[in-house]
């Protein structure tokens, strides 16, 4: 973090203890007073300011586009186009997924909000009042908006800009054993088949996305201060855009107001506002408003699901079938690692021993916004953990199975660890029983159960009463390098570690954090490794002229990476004090232990010396053995040789009105198991948070398209958020199963509640309605469409 | 037209446009950043000021209607002995993850504790909702204006 | 963000000081109360009034008090103002049951009663309210004020009858000692605008005979946001159970709703009818329990 740390003003009495522990962030300070630096706090000189013109048509050819009213508003410095861009070549960029998008619309648009024009003004309501003079002339085409309609014979071509292109497919992909399945089905006792929409959401973290581009015209320097997840792959990207050699350009993301996975592409505003610096000579800043965040940065699911589950007559599940519809949006902008075109979707196997599965993905463009992989959905095992959750449940109904029963029967024993799945993923640790014991236990289900048993004999207008399950499991730490990149970039991570000579510590990383506390956790795992106070360690990231390469924030990847990568610097560094420390004591470096934070002569405590006084020794004059250089510095690069699983079981408990359809959350358990907590204070408020976005996403947040492609949540008024009213007081427990390969056995928790919330309230709301399947979001209507036996489909406009 | 406003104590003029909005106002002509912007329709909260006192979306009220009157915003918190207990209550019970909505949720919750010094959970949940938060879920935004409570009655 | 476009900006420092300024400045200027219905649109640009009259200052039209036998609420009280009257609650409870429900309390710290209602927005909670406890509005321009009925201050969405140069000061409810009154909505979520919601409020003579009823709905197409038909049923039957049930029946059959993402047409007047049982039963409820 960049930003200056403010002390206390009434300093603590004692330093921070050494280690993993619940302490305060050191982040507060900044933030508590309203000292953070979010991009759109920082103001430049001669700084002027961007503004998006952006199309009402989700589909729509364009005839012309005339900027010249425009261009005269006094205040207004310059307009861009894409025919301007295009002769730059820069009227297209490349996605996160090897697409191309449009940075400003040349020949078509393809989705409403999609971005036409640029206007450059020296104050933002000059650069918004210009908007309005220009005039764009479209010829409107038929828009695609349901995925399922997008291969039809008649269906509008959307990318008629790639040769060759004929239809709107984009890639089909499947992985398992498809004869093995094929088998299990045949002979299966009982087979379950549902459809399950994972509707269209999105991230919507508060801070929405901007960037300030600054071009430096006599070193040729460009300096983009940015809303970014990952710094360094935005350089990258920058460099393959603008043709500036990447080690003149300086990505700054300073602090973030959430991101979710909405600020892990790069925008095709960032690029305007980039072209504006080369045109004017002065910086551009852009931000967008809500509804430009809502209607064109990266959206989350999409996913049209047809599961099948087969089990015996008593419940033991045989085997598991996917086909899945995936809507991408007019370009394919999904970021996840290269070999992953549906992301880590096949891990949908979850939880349960189950000996054969299989599962087909095919994708389509339609005309609405490209994204998909964001909000928290561990690229796409989000979805897949949805289906799973759900299809027991289904199960559960149809064989008139208890579903905490069901899951307890199916799920993987501790002796099976590591536990290689159907499709090949190799769990690392874990002991799920005892998880969903704890869960069941602390939510009292035997006695939730009676108590729903006794309201259903009472009847009448009190509430119907639904508990929901979900087990789900999680793959997280992308990723070994050989297995995972993003764009040719493999998913390792650099850390520097450099010691002051008092012992003071600065670590550099290359992840990037948006609240989830970075400072604190990153400096205990340093403290721990070294013996220091947190206090004294000091964590940079953000800025891509400060840290080392890697490649950002997401996918729940920073401990499991990032956090691999400070203990093995840090380690490092422990290495390098112990000759020191030898040479300080006249003593063999194998002659040393390392005790409470001290090299000492073994068994001799006294002669323990700690870091601090070691790291003076290492910048004095101090006879080092030949072949030593001096200080303590280390650098690392940490290839994480396997990902990390962390899972949970949680139950929800909710009471549905049923002369309404609303629903109240009750109560909601959650038992997480994430191997080592560092700091258990910041895990249980990563959990919390997910767990309010599945209450969001099960009960109201979406994005649904008119047949016109009219986005009909474009606005916080229409796109629900869940505020305090909705959320319970949450209820968490823990188990903890270390990860055998992560140097301190820490798994990461970033997306976990996210990833296994949804289907949990979802399960309980159908438990109480006594309805075997509805699609998110259970709205009101949604839910009383579900009792009458006429559930909606939720992604269109409601008639 | 020129308009003339306290903020934290502080008195500005300045010359805006009628359409200016308070939250710019503060923002980018008094550059007091710690009240944020989130939406376009007051609908999320991360603008909040005390406006004479009262909690406002200070995205939907203009300049000029605040001329006059007095602003309280995140900067006007701490005090001369130390952070406002509120401050202090959001420290101690994590009720701040990413520190976007922070300055919004702090300000009512400096509004409750003066109107009603022992507030019960459901009576702060009341209170911020008609703020969002992304990450914390609001548990710890509770804690956090429970601690305060207890820090401010301790005192 | 969205930011609005450039106009005049005057603030009132009286009633007759508003009203002349509106006048000065012709139709297209706008009266400037709260603001949160108002600049949200202008953000939106949907509005681009040429001049704002502010009359924040006002504080004449703050007030909310008992004159007679008539409550009488000011057109510039907040609405948590409103549902913070002791006065105001005592006797009419469906206005603190409507105020609890609209927006959220820092929304609520801002916006005024009287703008809400001139903004006349089809799902208006306190549309239905006032329409449900037959409000009077108290219309100010240059000649003087005049009275309309709350049950046709609405001319059609977003339309009212204050004229260019006038300005709506106050509302005015007769006090029935012998009467009850709820508000019940349904919302995707705290905070949101009206799925549907109904108004009640009822009279009772002896042996809990209706003797007068009136219904308010908003968010479902009812003109005027009146159930007449389900009102009409009502007088002179005995507060049941049945009756209300039927009054529900009644009221859904003569809304009309359209849909849009809160619900689909079939759900919004299912709920017209549940939301009308409810709002009488919790009406009745209240009423007996003053007549007790």
């Amino acid at each position: 973090m960049t930003a200056t740390q403010i002390p206390a003003r009434v300093p603590t009495p004692t330093p921070t203890p050494v280690g993993y522990g619940s302490i305060p962030r050191k982040e507060d300070a900044r933030f508590v007073r309203g000292r953070g630096s979010f991009v759109d706090d920082v103001q430049l000189p001669g700084m002027l300011y961007g503004a998006v013109l952006r199309s009402p048509y989700a589909h729509a050819r364009i005839v012309s586009v005339d900027i010249s009213a425009a261009e005269v508003h006094p205040k207004v410095r310059a307009v861009i186009t894409g025919d301007m861009l295009d002769k730059r070549g820069m009227a297209w960029m490349p996605t996160l997924f090897g697409d191309v998008q449009a940075v400003l619309a040349t020949d078509k648009v393809r989705f409403q909000g999609q971005e036409v024009a640029f206007v450059v003004a020296e104050d933002h309501y000059a650069a918004r009042d210009a908007l309005s003079l220009i005039e764009v002339e479209y010829e409107p085409l038929p828009a695609l908006v349901d995925a399922k309609l997008a291969l039809a014979p008649d269906a509008p071509l959307i990318r008629d800009d790639l040769d060759g292109r004929t239809d709107n497919h984009v890639f089909d992909w499947s992985a398992g054993n498809k004869a093995a399945t094929d088998d299990a089905f045949a002979t299966a006792d009982v087979v379950a088949e549902c459809e399950i929409l994972y509707p269209r959401v999105h991230p919507a973290p508060m801070e929405t996305c901007g960037a300030i581009a600054s071009l430096d015209r006599v070193s040729g320097k460009l300096t983009v201060y940015a809303t970014s997840q990952a710094p360094h792959a935005h350089r990258t990207m920058y460099a393959q855009v603008t043709g500036l050699p990447e080690h003149k350009i300086q990505i700054i993301a300073g602090d973030i107001g959430g991101g979710f996975g909405n600020k892990v592409a790069i925008y095709p505003a960032y690029v305007c506002a980039i072209v504006g610096s080369i045109l004017t000579g002065c910086p551009v800043k852009w931000t967008e408003d809500r509804s430009e965040n809502l209607m064109s940065t990266a959206f989350a699911r999409d996913f049209h699901m047809h599961g099948e589950i087969a089990a015996t007559s008593d419940g033991k599940i045989l085997a598991l079938r996917a086909n899945v519809l995936a809507d991408l949006g007019a370009f394919n902008g999904t970021a996840q690692p290269t070999k992953f075109p549906a992301g880590f979707f096949h891990m949908f196997t979850g939880s349960y021993d189950i000996a054969a599965a299989h599962c087909e993905v095919r994708s389509v463009h339609t005309n609405k916004a490209p994204g998909g992989v964001a909000y928290s959905c561990s690229f796409r095992i989000a979805e897949a953990s949805y289906l799973l959750e759900r299809m027991v449940d289904v199960l559960a109904h149809d064989l008139g199975m208890d579903p905490a029963q069901l899951r307890m029967r199916n799920l993987l024993r501790p002796e099976q660890f590591p536990y290689t799945c159907a499709t090949g993923w190799e769990y690392d640790s874990g002991d799920y029983p005892t998880t969903l014991r704890l869960a069941l236990e602390m939510a009292g289900y035997d006695e939730l159960r009676r108590e729903q048993a006794a309201r259903r004999e009472g009847g009448g207008d009190a509430p119907l009463m639904g508990i929901g399950l979900s087990f789900f499991t999680e793959a997280v730490g992308a990723g070994p390098r050989k297995m995972m990149d993003i764009l040719g970039l493999g998913m390792a991570d650099g850390a520097e570690l450099r010691l002051h000579p008092t012992g003071k510590a600065v670590l550099r990383l290359s992840c990037m954090s948006q609240g989830q506390g970075h400072a604190t956790t990153f400096a205990q795992i340093v403290s721990q490794e070294l013996g220091i106070s947190p206090d004294d360690i000091e964590v940079v990231e953000g800025d891509t002229d400060q840290t080392p390469f890697g490649l950002g924030t997401y996918g729940s990847r920073s401990t499991a990476v990032s956090g691999g990568a400070a203990v093995v610097v840090a380690r490092k560094v422990r290495d390098r004090a112990r000759i020191v420390a030898a040479a300080m004591l006249e003593a063999l470096p194998d002659d040393l232990e390392w005790a409470e934070g001290r090299w000492q002569v073994k068994g001799v405590p006294s002669t323990g010396k700690a870091i601090a006084e070691i790291a003076t020794a290492a910048h004095s004059g101090l006879e080092l053995p030949e072949g030593v250089e001096g200080h303590l510095d280390a650098t690392t690069v940490y290839n994480p040789p396997n990902l990390t699983y962390p899972y949970g079981a949680y139950v929800c408990v909710v009471d549905v009105d049923p002369g309404t359809g609303q629903v109240k959350v009750r109560r909601f358990v959650a038992v997480d198991d994430c191997g080592v907590r560092i700091n258990p204070m910041i895990v249980e408020g990563q959990i919390h948070g997910g767990l309010a976005d599945g209450v969001g996403m099960a009960l109201m947040e979406l994005m649904a398209f008119d047949a016109n492609g009219n986005h009909l949540g474009a606005s916080f008024m229409d796109y629900l958020l869940p505020t305090s009213m909705e959320c319970p007081s949450w209820e968490l427990g823990q188990t903890v199963s270390p990860s055998p390969h992560h140097p301190i056995g820490a798994k990461g928790i970033g997306e976990s509640a996210t990833v296994g919330s949804p289907a949990a309230v979802v399960n309980a709301v159908l438990d109480a309605i006594g309805v075997r399947h509805a699609d998110m979001p259970l709205t009101p209507a949604h839910v009383w469409r579900a009792m009458q036996g006429r559930a909606l489909r939720t992604d269109v406009a409601l008639e | 037209m020129e308009i003339s406003i306290t903020v934290n104590g502080e008195d500005y003029r300045r010359d805006v446009e009628p359409r200016l909005l308070l939250v710019h106002l503060l923002r980018d002509k008094l550059r007091l950043t710690g009240t944020h912007w989130g939406c376009d329709t007051s609908n999320c909260g991360v603008c909040v000021v005390l406006l004479d006192g009262v909690p406002v979306k200070s995205c939907t009220v203009l300049a000029v209607m605040a001329s006059g009157r007095q602003v309280r915003t995140v900067e006007g918190l701490e005090r001369s002995d130390g952070l406002d207990p509120v401050q202090q209550g959001f420290i101690d019970r994590h009720g701040l993850q990413c520190g976007f909505c922070t300055s919004g949720m702090m300000m009512t919750a400096r509004w409750l504790l003066d109107h009603n010094p022992d507030p019960s959970e459901r009576e702060i949940r009341e209170a911020i909702s008609g703020q969002v938060c992304r990450c914390t879920g609001y548990e710890n935004i509770v804690r956090s204006v429970r601690r305060a409570a207890e820090l401010e009655a301790g005192s | 963000m969205q930011v609005p476009a450039q106009f005049e900006y005057e603030r009132a420092s009286s009633v007759e000081h508003a009203i002349a300024l509106l006048a000065r400045h012709g139709p297209e200027a706008r009266v400037l109360a709260g603001g949160h219905s108002l600049i949200p649109m202008m953000k939106l640009r949907l509005a681009e009034p040429e001049t704002l009259i502010d009359i924040n200052d006002l504080s004449e039209l703050a007030e909310i008090e008992v004159q007679g036998d008539e409550l009488c609420i000011g057109a510039m009280a907040r609405h948590a103002d409103l549902l913070a009257s002791e006065v105001a609650g005592s006797h009419y409870p469906i206005l603190h049951d409507a105020e609890h429900v609209i927006a959220d309390p820092v929304v609520r710290n801002r916006g005024t009663v009287g703008g809400s209602v001139c903004q006349a927005d089809p799902s208006e909670d306190l549309s239905a309210a006032f329409a449900a406890i037959q409000a009077t509005a108290v219309i100010q321009g240059a000649d003087g004020t005049r009275t309309v009925s709350m049950r046709e201050f609405f001319t059609g969405p977003y339309d009212t009858v204050v004229g260019p140069a006038e300005l709506l000061v106050q509302l005015r409810v007769p006090i029935h000692p012998d009467g009850g009154s709820a508000y019940v909505k349904v919302e995707r979520r705290v905070g949101d605008w009206p799925v549907a919601a109904v108004g009640a409020a009822l009279r009772l003579g002896r042996r809990n005979k209706i003797t007068d009823a009136g219904i308010g709905m908003t968010a479902v197409g009812a003109a005027h946001f009146v159930a007449a038909e389900a009102e009409a049923y009502l007088r002179g039957k005995p507060a049941t159970e049945e009756h209300f049930a039927k009054a529900g029946e009644i009221a859904a059959a003569h809304c009309n709703p359209s849909a849009d993402q809160r619900g689909p047409v079939d759900y919004k007047r299912h709920l017209a009818g549940e939301l009308t049982r409810r709002a009488l039963r919790g009406a009745a409820e209240r009423a007996m329990a003053r007549a007790v």
